[in-house]
C-alpha cells in the first residue's frame, strides 16, 4: 500500500491525462464540420496540403467506447492509486481461491495413495504414473525428463546413490533436500597436491593406466590425511555424507583429469532443494515412488504380471 | 503561397550518409536475424563460442535493427523533411554532421561490446555506461540541431509529421537517460541505480516507449510526408492528425505495465497499463486511417507504384499491430500470450511490415532526392523487393502466431490429476517447425534488403556520374 501522498499522485496524474485526452477529442469534435470535404486548411508545406475533412465517426465511437469500458475497468478493479475497486478484486486472492479449488479437485487423489508403503505402491502403474508427471512438471529441470541427470545433477535411474536408494531414504532427500558439500582443498594442498591426488583417485578407479609410483605415493599421502575421511580409505564414499564413491563408474562433474582437479581445487555445492513445503508429503510420496520403481528390482514382478 | 518562395539549399549531405548507412547496417542488424534465428532451428550453430551463442547475439540484432538501422532511417527522414517542410537548411551543419559520426560510433561500439558479454542485461538498453553517455550527448545534438531548424521554418505553423519527430526526439532523450542512470563498478560494468520491481517497471516504461516513440512515432512522422507526398494527395484530415497525435503522445506512456502482467508489479499499476494500452487503440488508428484515407482519388497508382505499395503495406500492418497489441494487453488474453513466441510475432509484425516497410518506401522515396536522381536506378527491383519483404512478414508472423499459441496452450493443458500434461522441452519441440518457417521468412526478408542495396549502389554511382557530368559542362561556361 503507497501513502496517501502517491496514491493521490497517481490518481491525478491517471486522471488529468485522461480529462486533457477527452478535452482534446470533445473540443475538435464540436468544432469539425459534418460531411467529407475537398477544402484544404490553408496551409502547405512542400507542397503538401491537409484536408479539412471530419474524424471519420466510427473511429470516434471506438475511441470513446474505449474510454468508457476503462472508466468501469478503473471503478471495479484497482487502478486508481489505493482505490481497492467495487469488486475488491487481488492477484493473490484470486490465486488462494484457484488454489483452494485445484485442492480440492485433487488432493483426493493424492491422498488415497498416502498410506500405501512406496515397496508396495511401486506395482500400482497409476500411481507411478502420476508420481512420474509431478516428477516431469517439478523435477525434470534438472533430472532431465528420463531421470538421467546431466553435468551436476545425479541420474536417478542407475545403481548408485549418494544418499541411499532404499524408499525412505529417497523420500527424505526429497521432503527435506540435500547440500552435497565438497570443500575447496587447493589453497590448502597446493597445485601440486591437487594434481598428485587426482592422479591417485583416477588411477584407483581404473581410468588411468600408468602412473609414476612417486606420483602415486603423493597422492595416497594426501588422499589418506584429507580426503578419506568422507570418502573413506577405501574410496568407496559414505552415503551418510553424500560423499560419493571414487571408484566407480558414476562421476557426477565429470571424470577427465582436469574435471576432477577443479572438484578437488574448488570444491563443489550440490543442492538439492526441499520440496515439503512446495509439493507436500502426500506428492513428494508419489515422486518418490516414481523415482524408486526407475529400478527394476524394486518392482515385484510377479505380482505384475498378475 | 509556399510555392512562390526561393527554394533554399537544402543540406542533404548527412541525410545521404545517413540513408545509405541505414541500408548498410539494415543488411548487418537482419542478416544477425537471420542467423540467431537459424540457431533456433540448428542449435549447433551457436558454434560452442561465448561469441556467437544465442544469448550475447540476440541484443546485437535487436540493437542493430532498431537503432543502427531504424536510428539512420529516422535521422535521415528527420533531417531531410524537417529542411523541406520548413523550407530551411539544417540548422548547425557541424553539429549534424557529429550526430552522424557520433551514431555511427555508438553503432560500432555496440557491434564490439555486445558479444563480448559486456551488457547492463536491460533489454534494448543492453548498452554500458560508457556507450549510453555517448548515446544521450549524440542525441541532445540531433534535439538541438532538429528545433534550431524549426525555429528557422517559413510558415507561421510546423507541419505534423515535425511534432511527431519533435515528441519522439524528446521523450527517447528522457527514457534513455532515465532508464540508463546506474552505479558505474568498472568502465564496462555498472548496476542500475533503481532495484527490484521498481527496476522492472523503469526498464518497461522505457522498454515500451521505445516501441511508442522510436519505432512508432517517430516512424509517423515518415509516414505523414511520404505518403502524401509520393501519393501526390494531400492529407487526409487536419483534425485526426491533431486528436491522435496528443491522445497517443499523452497515453503511450502509460502502457508499459502490460509489458509486467502477473508479476510482482502492483495490481494498480498492471490494471492502469491495460486500460491504458486500450484507450491507445484509437489513437494508433489514427494514423493509419489518415495515412490509407490519404489515397483516396490515387488508388490506381498502386498498380503502378511499388514505392507507395511499401507504404500502403506498412500502413496495413501498423493497423494490424496496433490492434493485436491492445487485445495482448488484456490481462486475460495476456495469460495465454505471454512468454510465449506469439511476443516475437507480435513485434516482427510491427518491425517488418511497419517500422521497416514504411522505412524503405521513404527510403527509396528519397534517396534519388539527395543524389541528384529522377527516380532510383530500377523500380523493377523495388517491386522484387516489396514481394521478397511481404511474404517474408507474412511466413514469420503466421509461424509466430502458430507457435505462440501451440506454446501457450500446451504449457496450460492439464491431466485429470492436476498435472501439467507437457513439459517445456515438448513445446519446444512442438515449435520447431514454426522455427523453419520463420527462418525461411527472414530468408526472404534478407534478400529483399539484398536487392535494395544493389539498387542503392547503382542509383548513388549514377548519381555521382551526372554530377561529375553537370560539373564538366558548367565549368567552360563559367570560364566564359
Amino acid at each position: 500500500m503507497m501513502s496517501s501522498f502517491w496514491s493521490g499522485w497517481v490518481v491525478i496524474l491517471t486522471l488529468a491525462c485522461l480529462a486533457f485526452v477527452i478535452y482534446v477529442l470533445f473540443t475538435t469534435w464540436r468544432q469539425q464540420r459534418e460531411e467529407t470535404t475537398t477544402e484544404t486548411t490553408g496551409h502547405a508545406y512542400d507542397g503538401i496540403e491537409e484536408l479539412d475533412n471530419p474524424m471519420p465517426k466510427w473511429w470516434l465511437a471506438l475511441f470513446v467506447g474505449t474510454i468508457v469500458f476503462s472508466a468501469g475497468y478503473l471503478a471495479l478493479y484497482p487502478g486508481l492509486g489505493n482505490w481497492k475497486g467495487f469488486l475488491d478484486w487481488t492477484s493473490t486472492g484470486e490465486l488462494e481461491r484457484h488454489q483452494q479449488k485445484h485442492d480440492r479437485r485433487y488432493q483426493p487423489l493424492f491422498e488415497q495413495y498416502a498410506n500405501t508403503p512406496i515397496e508396495e505402491l511401486v506395482n500400482n502403474p497409476k500411481a507411478v504414473k502420476m508420481g512420474e508427471r509431478i516428477f516431469l512438471n517439478n523435477c525434470a529441470l534438472c533430472h532431465g525428463s528420463d531421470a538421467a541427470g546431466a553435468f551436476g545433477f545425479p541420474n536417478l535411474t542407475d545403481d548408485d546413490w549418494l544418499y541411499g536408494g532404499t524408499a525412505d531414504a529417497i523420500t527424505t532427500t526429497i521432503m527435506e533436500g540435500r547440500n552435497g558439500q565438497m570443500p575447496a582443498w587447493g589453497a590448502v594442498i597446493g597445485e601440486k597436491g591437487v594434481r598428485d591426488v587426482a592422479t591417485f583417485i583416477r588411477a584407483n578407479a581404473g581410468l588411468v593406466d600408468k602412473v609414476a609410483p612417486a606420483t602415486m605415493t603423493a597422492g595416497k599421502k594426501i588422499y589418506d590425511t584429507t580426503c578419506a575421511v568422507c570418502h573413506n580409505a577405501d574410496g568407496k564414499g559414505n552415503q551418510l555424507l553424500g560423499a560419493p564413491d571414487l571408484t566407480d563408474e558414476v562421476w557426477l562433474y565429470g571424470s577427465s583429469q582436469a574435471q576432477v582437479e577443479y572438484t578437488i581445487r574448488n570444491g563443489r555445492n550440490g543442492v538439492m532443494p526441499a520440496w515439503k513445503d512446495i509439493l507436500g508429503k502426500e506428492k513428494v510420496h508419489l515422486v518418490a515412488t516414481y523415482v524408486f520403481s526407475l529400478d527394476e528390482d524394486n518392482k515385484d514382478n510377479e505380482k505384475e504380471t498378475d | 503561397m509556399s510555392t512562390a518562395t526561393i527554394q533554399p539549399t537544402y543540406n542533404y549531405k548527412v541525410v545521404r550518409q545517413f540513408a545509405i548507412m541505414a541500408v548498410v547496417w539494415a543488411i548487418v542488424g537482419m542478416g544477425m536475424g537471420l542467423f540467431i534465428a537459424t540457431q533456433m532451428v540448428f542449435p549447433e550453430l551457436n558454434l560452442d563460442l561465448p561469441w556467437t551463442s544465442f544469448g550475447r547475439l540476440r541484443p546485437l540484432h535487436t540493437n542493430a535493427v532498431i537503432f543502427a538501422f531504424g536510428g539512420c532511417v529516422l535521422f535521415a527522414t528527420s533531417y531531410y523533411v524537417v529542411q523541406r517542410t520548413c523550407q530551411a537548411t539544417l540548422a548547425m551543419p557541424g553539429l549534424a554532421s557529429f550526430t552522424f559520426w557520433g551514431w555511427q560510433l555508438v553503432i560500432v561500439l555496440a557491434a564490439i561490446t555486445l558479444p563480448m558479454g559486456m551488457t547492463s542485461s536491460k533489454e534494448y538498453a543492453e548498452l554500458e555506461w560508457p556507450i549510453d553517455i555517448l548515446i544521450a550527448i549524440v542525441w541532445v545534438s540531433y534535439a538541438i540541431v532538429f528545433f534550431a531548424t524549426i525555429m528557422k521554418r517559413k510558415a507561421k505553423h510546423i507541419y505534423v509529421a515535425n511534432w511527431f519527430f519533435g515528441a519522439f526526439i524528446i521523450t527517447v532523450a528522457i527514457l534513455h537517460i532515465v532508464n540508463s542512470a546506474s552505479v558505474p563498478v568498472t568502465l564496462t560494468k555498472s548496476y542500475s541505480a533503481y532495484a527490484g520491481a521498481m527496476d522492472a517497471m523503469i526498464q518497461w516504461w522505457y522498454g515500451h516507449n521505445a516501441v511508442g516513440f522510436f519505432l512508432t512515432a517517430g516512424f509517423l512522422g515518415m509516414m505523414y510526408y511520404f505518403v502524401p507526398k509520393q501519393a501526390e494527395r494531400p492529407v487526409y484530415s487536419y483534425r485526426l492528425s491533431i486528436v491522435h497525435f496528443w491522445a497517443l503522445i499523452a497515453i503511450y506512456i502509460w502502457a508499459g505495465p502490460h509489458h509486467l502482467h502477473y508479476t510482482a508489479l502492483p495490481d494498480w499499476a498492471q490494471s492502469l497499463g491495460m486500460v491504458m494500452s486500450l484507450i491507445l487503440l484509437a489513437p494508433s488508428w489514427g494514423g493509419m486511417i489518415n495515412g490509407i484515407m490519404t489515397l483516396s482519388g490515387a488508388w490506381h497508382k498502386l498498380r503502378t507504384d511499388p514505392i507507395l505499395r511499401f507504404l500502403v503495406v506498412s500502413l496495413s500492418f501498423y493497423g494490424m499491430s496496433t490492434f493485436e497489441g491492445p487485445m495482448m494487453a488484456i490481462k486475460t488474453v495476456n495469460a495465454l500470450s505471454h512468454y510465449t513466441d506469439w511476443t516475437i510475432g507480435h513485434v516482427h509484425s510491427g518491425a517488418l511490415g511497419w517500422v521497416a516497410m514504411v522505412s524503405f518506401g521513404s527510403l527509396y522515396h528519397l534517396i534519388p532526392k539527395v543524389c541528384g536522381r529522377e527516380q532510383m536506378y530500377s523500380i523493377g527491383l523495388i517491386n522484387t523487393h516489396f514481394w521478397l519483404a511481404t511474404i517474408g512478414t507474412v511466413l514469420y508472423v503466421v509461424a509466430m502466431w502458430v507457435n505462440g499459441i501451440t506454446q501457450g496452450l500446451m504449457w496450460r493443458a492439464v491431466n485429470n490429476d492436476g498435472t501439467l500434461t507437457y513439459s517445456f522441452l515438448e513445446s519446444v519441440t512442438a515449435s520447431h517447425f514454426g522455427y523453419v518457417v520463420r527462418a525461411i521468412g527472414g530468408a526472404f526478408f534478407l534478400a529483399g534488403v539484398l536487392i535494395m542495396a544493389y539498387n542503392l549502389y547503382r542509383t548513388v554511382k549514377l548519381g555521382s556520374e551526372n554530377q561529375q557530368e553537370g560539373e564538366a559542362q558548367a565549368s567552360p561556361a563559367q570560364m566564359a
